[in-house]
């Protein structure tokens, strides 16, 4: 599993990454609502909106961690999404994305760097 | 550049021993929340007793330069003075008894709201402002009445709101004579060495109290309630979508110094007669209103989809009509709400508009305020 510092993790497994935000984050967002969830098909360079995370108070975006293009959606966030506080990063993973170049992963942090960078700030 | 830091009220250090998790709001380090989160705590609120930390509100008490030392004179003269800045009728709020009104400006706009209680020495009244405008509407009311009555900040004090079904039934407990105060009335009562004072009011829409305490017995009144299994510390953020569900404006938001009482749909604040006496700040704005409509109303929102949020933009058939002034999730409902400015012929319950949120078009529907019943208990 890889991070940025957006709060946003992500896995790769043949070629197809998933990717939501990470337990810090959606701690510091408290309670979730609503989850705008990105349409399928849709092409994204690193940086770019993915979706929108909303608390109480608040709408919060998810960036796409590196290129690709949306496959799959999860669809559960829509009817839960308060699963978001629950397991940010098992069950409520937001997107799968067809990656453009896998390679852009390897520059992304990892759990410890990831943890460090949290410990820094 | 200077950075001046947050103040903080007597109880921060309780709160951050309950672990609350704080925001800066109006220039004090408040509880957003504790370690429920807000959707539990505002859940808990509606179900068992709320403990709120309000302590960033303005109280001062309002007193007579020169009393005459006859009661009922001096009650009519500190109330007629206020008189100049609300349209409110101050002259015959009774004693025990507290009234909800606002500071306009000569156009008729609000420039804050307040409560106003009628307690104490004869010749004084005590406020309850929004932290966001004490220190302006202090200097208002201190200039304004120059000379016949000086205002006085009160420091070292808690102001709590303990809010609920449960409420009354934990306050009594600690403070019996609570439990006679019917919604509005307002009374001091001892805890201890202190007089708390206490009225029957709050900002939930639910059953419950606003109490005064003087620092020294804050730690020890909060600590008494929350031993009560049935009271939980709620922080603002809950207070929010609690007051949301209410319907109750938001000063900055839902209200500010462009909108009238009538444009609010709060046309119960305007003193009738006063009124017909052109006695007050804006009369010829809220005759005109009152006679032939506002320009826009304050209506409720039931929103279809991704909540919609202050300055969200309302439409119909494709045209801008209006303005969100207040959005949140309901946790009653299990949807978003919103309270926003709408034209009076769209103002109906059941009219279809949009919102745009994030610049698409969200389904909206007007209804009725507030969004969630109250439940005031107006006979003790």
């Amino acid at each position: 599993m890889r991070f940025t510092k957006d709060h946003e993790w992500i896995t790769v497994k043949d070629g197809v990454a998933t990717t939501g935000i990470t337990a810090y984050a959606a701690g510091q967002l408290g309670d979730i609502v609503f989850v705008e969830l990105p349409t399928i098909g849709k092409a994204l360079k690193p940086g770019d909106g993915l979706a929108v995370v909303e608390s109480v108070k608040a709408a919060s975006d998810v960036y796409a961690p590196v290129a690709g293009e949306v496959l799959e959606i999860n669809g559960d966030l829509a009817e839960y999404p308060e699963l978001i506080n629950q397991d940010p990063e098992g069950a409520a993973w937001i997107a799968r994305l067809r990656l453009s170049d896998v390679s852009q992963i390897d520059a992304l942090m990892d759990r410890a760097g990831y943890d460090a960078w949290l410990e820094e700030r | 550049m200077t950075v001046r830091p947050l103040m903080r009220t007597p109880l921060h250090a309780a709160n951050a021993a309950l672990h609350a998790r704080f925001t800066a709001f109006a220039g004090h380090d408040m509880p957003l929340h504790y370690d429920q989160g807000i959707l539990a705590e505002h859940r808990w609120t509606r179900s068992h007793a709320g403990l709120f930390d309000i302590s960033h509100m303005g109280v001062a008490v309002l007193t007579l330069n020169r009393p005459t030392g006859d009661p009922v004179a001096d009650d009519l003269a500190v109330a007629t003075a206020l008189e100049a800045l609300v349209p409110g009728d101050l002259r015959g709020l009774s004693r025990g008894r507290q009234r909800y009104t606002m500071l306009l400006n000569g156009a008729g706009g609000v420039i804050d709201d307040l409560m106003v209680v009628r307690v104490g020495p004869p010749g004084s009244l005590h406020l309850v402002v929004n932290a966001s405008a004490k220190a302006r509407d202090y200097a208002l009311i201190g200039r304004t009445l120059a000379g016949v009555a000086s205002l006085t900040p009160l420091t070292d004090q808690v102001l709590l709101a303990l809010q609920g079904p449960e409420a009354a039934g934990a306050l009594g407990l600690i403070l019996p004579q609570a439990t006679t105060l019917a919604f509005m009335d307002a009374g001091f009562q001892r805890f201890g060495p202190a007089q708390l004072l206490i009225s029957r009011s709050g900002y939930t829409g639910e059953d419950g109290f606003e109490i005064l305490a003087p620092a020294s017995v804050a730690g020890a009144l909060w600590a008494q309630l929350l031993d009560d299994p049935r009271v939980k510390p709620i922080g603002l953020g809950a207070r929010d979508s609690l007051r949301l569900e209410a319907g109750l404006p938001l000063y900055g938001q839902d209200l500010d110094e462009s909108v009238s009482p009538v444009e609010a749909g709060l046309r119960f604040v305007v003193s009738a007669s006063r009124l017909h006496a052109g006695d007050m700040p804006g009369a010829d704005r809220l005759k005109r209103e009152l006679a032939e409509g506002p320009r826009r109303v304050r209506v409720g929102l039931r929103v279809h989809g991704a909540p919609a949020r202050a300055d969200a933009p309302i439409t119909s058939g494709g045209q801008i009509i209006g303005r969100v002034t207040s959005g949140a999730f309901s946790p009653t409902l299990g949807a978003p709400i919103a309270l926003g400015f709408v034209p009076p012929d769209l103002a109906t319950p059941g009219v279809e508009l949009s919102v745009l949120v994030r610049e698409r078009p969200q389904p909206a529907t007007v209804v009725p305020l507030p969004f969630v019943p109250h439940r005031y208990v107006r006979q003790a």
